[in-house]
């Protein structure tokens, strides 16, 4: 055949032309976040790899996992070139009954992070818990048992709206309702708060929780609800009229209806997307900024309950802010920032795997 | 009224009471139907409807798409309270005599008595087990050889036993469309109703699975009340001793299946029934 006269042949026209632009500036676009998230997550990885991990066994820089962070000191002795922590320091002083060694010192270079991992480890534990015991009894009062009407879209568009408030914003709150006024219980009255006899000889002092975990775990939880309702509210729609109607029509009770029937097949998406929003909050350094993050704390949290919950910590993205903001900056800071980013890098990516692991599987037990 | 529906249910005769055992009464209408107005919102959905069901017969409810058929047989155990914006304008819905708009009637203690199989079946993605023992669970039974019995005799009731009951603790999703809407109606049965609402049960089923079902109606009425909704007129003459021809809201007529199927007194109802409308 004639390829003049075929009518199907190529032909290169303005249409043509513009969808080639087109689809290689969406191309572009695309590759360029690869490029970005590429970029991001391997420097962090190359520069935090040396940091973490190490040349000879057992590979993983255990100090690093499980020390808390000491000040470093670097200093020539007999010509050598020498880096201490600051306890080795101090016995390599006294084995040589050294009294005074020119020093340099580097705040925070030198240990591990171990209290920062424990610290967001408990965080993330306690306002996960709180922010789904709220947020799923809220989902379900909202979908199941309200009277869909003004009052409701307006306690929706509430938690629409807290979603879009600033972490900074819920630090601030934190700081005002939990550091310096939610009330305490104790056993003398605080004549510099408002207080309130309980009786049996204690009161009730609205002195505030102070800069601790139970303020931290609180205000993360507040900010984690509007994901944690909207994933909720969704996972109970999802789940057929028929289960609610069916169990509803053998003279089930509403709350016997939703806890046999719907509770059970809406949780997996409920504990899966909650467990994913709560991920990015543990991330956020604001919120803890101002109720429970400490630049330095020797120790993970430990005691009784109460000095538990008391209790401020060291976290992660605190940690990063500190070491990266708040210290003068030089090569030994730069190892442990690197370090700790591929540490908060790696332990947010456990938790949205898990969370997506728990979905697969539980996915495959309830099925309808 | 002071008494709950469920103790007043007690105090009732057992003939009237529809149990299993005794004679079955069929003199006394089972549930009695005055002047009733339903609204959706504004939208006036029943039409000062009143009818008498018998006990211990089938009767059907016709008409064409958006008559209200579902809607009355959703009144009767007040379904319809699920639904937001609906009410009673006027008049009363008596079983057994008791108003069940009465609000000493506790919705709970009704549906028990008044059992429902849903238009597309819908068993818990639970066990077949767990699907019939369900309505016993709820009300705290925890005896495992009450729980057995009742199983397998609603099983029976439902002439699925045999299909199944190698298969007990597999789940109710596993099995056929037709079996699943007779776990649907086991499970109903399982808490012994006195009647029990079916709302176009076999839409969805294959004639054979239909025929099942079908067939299932016919000895249910021995033990149960059953009104049945359906959009099938064949079906309606093939199971129904009463049937019902609803239009636009209004009950039209109703009266033996025979009678409605063969000489209907309204020319709407010879319509409907000759396949000219609906």
């Amino acid at each position: 055949m004639n390829p003049k006269s075929n009518p199907f042949a190529h032909q290169s026209s303005g249409a043509r032309l513009a969808e080639s632009a087109a689809f290689g500036l969406f191309r572009g676009a695309t590759y360029f976040i690869l490029l970005c998230a590429t970029m991001i997550f391997g420097v962090i990885v190359v520069k935090g790899s040396g940091t973490v991990f190490k040349a000879s066994p057992p590979f993983v820089n255990w100090t690093f996992l499980t020390a808390s962070p000491e000040t470093l000191y670097v200093f020539e002795f007999e010509g050598k070139k020498m880096e201490l922590g600051d306890k080795a320091f101090r016995e390599f002083k006294a084995a040589r009954g050294l009294d005074e060694i020119e020093a340099e010192s580097y705040a925070h270079s030198a240990g591990g992070i171990w209290p920062c991992i424990t610290g967001t480890f408990w965080l993330v534990i306690g306002s996960m818990g709180i922010a789904l015991f709220i947020g799923v009894s809220s989902a379900i009062f909202l979908s199941e048992y309200s009277q869909q009407g003004r009052m409701v879209e307006l306690i929706r568009l509430a938690i629409l709206n807290l979603a879009g408030v600033p972490s900074i914003v819920f630090g601030l709150f934190g700081l005002g309702l939990f550091v310096h006024f939610m009330p305490v219980v104790a056993g003398f009255d605080d004549p510099s708060t408002p207080s309130f006899p309980i009786g049996f000889g204690h009161w009730l002092n609205f002195s505030g929780w102070g800069i601790c975990l139970a303020s931290g775990w609180f205000t993360l939880a507040f900010m984690a609800l509007p994901v944690v309702i909207a994933a909720s509210e969704e996972s109970l729609k999802a789940v057929p009229r028929g289960f609610r109607e069916g169990s509803l029509a053998l003279g089930a009770t509403k709350w016997q209806a939703i806890r046999t029937n719907v509770l059970p097949y809406a949780l997996p998406g409920m504990l899966t997307s909650s467990i994913l929003g709560i991920a990015r909050v543990a991330g956020e350094t604001a919120p803890i900024l101002f109720t429970a993050a400490y630049v330095m704390r020797d120790s993970a949290p430990g005691g009784g309950l109460l000095d538990f919950l008391g209790q401020g910590v060291m976290a992660l993205p605190y940690h990063i802010y500190v070491i990266s903001s708040k210290i003068p900056q030089n090569e030994f800071t730069e190892r442990v920032q690197y370090g700790t980013a591929l540490v908060f890098l790696g332990l947010v990516t456990a938790i949205a795997m898990t969370s997506i692991l728990l979905r697969i599987r539980m996915r495959n037990r309830y099925r309808w | 009224m002071n008494a709950t529906f469920e103790t007043r249910m007690d105090t009732l005769p057992q003939a009237a009471r529809g149990s299993q055992q005794g004679a079955p009464d069929t003199s006394d209408p089972m549930i009695e139907i005055d002047h009733l107005d339903f609204y959706y919102g504004a939208n006036h959905a029943l039409r000062d409807i009143s009818l008498q069901i018998p006990g211990h017969q089938v009767t059907a409810f016709i008409g064409p798409s958006g008559c209200g058929k579902s809607t009355l047989l959703r009144c009767f155990n007040r379904m319809n309270d699920l639904i937001e914006g609906t009410r009673i304008g006027n008049g009363q819905i008596r079983i057994h005599g008791i108003d069940i708009s009465d609000p000493a009637v506790d919705t709970i203690a009704l549906r028990r008595q008044v059992g429902m199989v849903f238009q597309k079946s819908n068993p818990f993605p639970k066990s077949i087990y767990e699907n019939i023992a369900y309505g016993l669970q709820i009300q705290g039974v925890r005896d495992r050889r009450r729980l057995d019995e009742v199983v397998e005799k609603s099983l029976r009731g439902a002439a699925l036993w045999d299909e199944v009951k190698d298969r007990l603790h597999t789940s109710a999703l596993g099995l056929s469309g037709g079996q699943q809407q007779r776990v649907c109606i086991a499970r109903a049965i399982a808490v012994e109703p006195s009647i029990i609402l079916m709302d176009e049960p076999c839409s969805a089923l294959d004639p054979i699975a239909t025929a099942k079902v079908e067939e299932l109606i016919h000895e249910l009425k021995k033990n149960y009340t059953i009104v049945i909704v359906t959009h099938n007129m064949q079906q309606a003459g093939r199971c129904s001793d009463m049937t019902a021809f609803f239009y636009l809201g209004q009950l039209i007529e109703m009266g033996k299946t025979e009678k409605i199927f063969t000489n209907p007194v309204q020319k709407q109802t010879e319509d409907y029934i000759s396949g000219r409308f609906g």
